[in-house]
């Protein structure tokens, strides 16, 4: 699997996650639909944050999600598809 | 064979004419990832095109090797607003992988090892302004800039030039990529800085 120099944890997710979920989210628990894998958010691998933040199956490099703050907007894709979601957050 | 893109022996213009709204310039090149970096050996390295038809073209790693190579220097602009100037690639022109292709498609998506797609107008990887490119300033191109072979397209934010190309699937209709689908511009022309969807 990847080495440890190339991302970080999922804990850098909490600012940019709180500010579309209300509630903390790096505890949040989440399987890998590829490798059966569980654990919290804050263990996933992720990867940017230029142009955007992939988080990553620490097991098997499935996405997990991604996110792209741009401006007043964020843009949120679950799983490894192609459909986001856009909120808009308070710049 | 190998022969040079226009622009090859050096070019007059300014380096302030060369650097498009909003970006800056860097010696360095820098790294952006999404994932682990893929190492995928030459010997098992291939990269096929795919019509809407279902035509598939294949070439090998030593096929490709085969094919008419050219030496090219070009300016990249990253979204993330740094350009490098004057890089210096080798590889083959796009229009030898697609030169006469039955297709009625107008769009392209790239599809990488790892994961990767971007999508871009079929028009854009001819015209010899796009190269499948393999050496970085003499050397072969090293896995964290896309090694062993990445697609080039520098008149587009770097992030259509996608790393560790494997396939070109032409389509009919235009499917949005890996950054496209998350706010970034379908098509991403530096000079006109279409940075994010709506500019």
């Amino acid at each position: 699997m990847a080495d440890t120099s190339d991302h970080l944890d999922g804990n850098c997710l909490a600012g940019p996650l709180s500010e579309i979920l209300a509630l903390e989210p790096t505890t949040a628990w989440w399987r890998c639909p590829q490798c059966a894998r569980s654990g919290p958010l804050a263990g996933l691998h992720v990867y940017g944050p230029e142009p955007g933040l992939t988080a990553r199956c620490p097991g098997c490099a499935y996405i997990a999600l991604r996110l792209v703050r741009q401006g007043e907007h964020v843009w949120l894709t679950v799983g490894g598809g192609t459909g986001a979601f856009r909120f808009r957050v308070t710049p | 064979m190998t022969s040079f893109s226009p622009g090859f022996r050096g070019r007059a213009r300014p380096l302030a004419d060369r650097l498009p709204p909003g970006q800056y310039p860097t010696e360095a090149f820098p790294v952006l990832s999404t994932g682990p970096t893929p190492h995928v050996p030459t010997a098992a390295w291939d990269l096929t095109v795919t019509t809407e038809h279902g035509e598939t073209r294949r070439w090998t790693w030593d096929g490709m090797m085969e094919l008419p190579q050219q030496d090219t220097v070009q300016d990249l602009h990253c979204v993330t607003r740094w350009s490098r100037f004057d890089t210096r690639w080798r590889g083959v022109p796009l229009d030898v992988f697609l030169e006469d292709l039955e297709t009625a498609a107008e769009h392209v998506v790239v599809e990488s090892h790892g994961g990767y797609t971007t999508n871009l107008p079929l028009a854009d990887l001819l015209g010899g302004r796009a190269w499948i490119a393999h050496t970085y300033d003499g050397h072969p191109l090293a896995p964290e800039h896309g090694g062993p072979a990445r697609l080039l397209v520098p008149h587009l934010y770097l992030w259509k030039s996608a790393k560790w190309v494997r396939a070109l699937r032409l389509t009919t209709t235009n499917e949005p990529g890996f950054w496209e689908s998350v706010g970034y511009h379908d098509y991403g022309d530096p000079w006109r800085e279409q940075r994010t969807w709506g500019d």
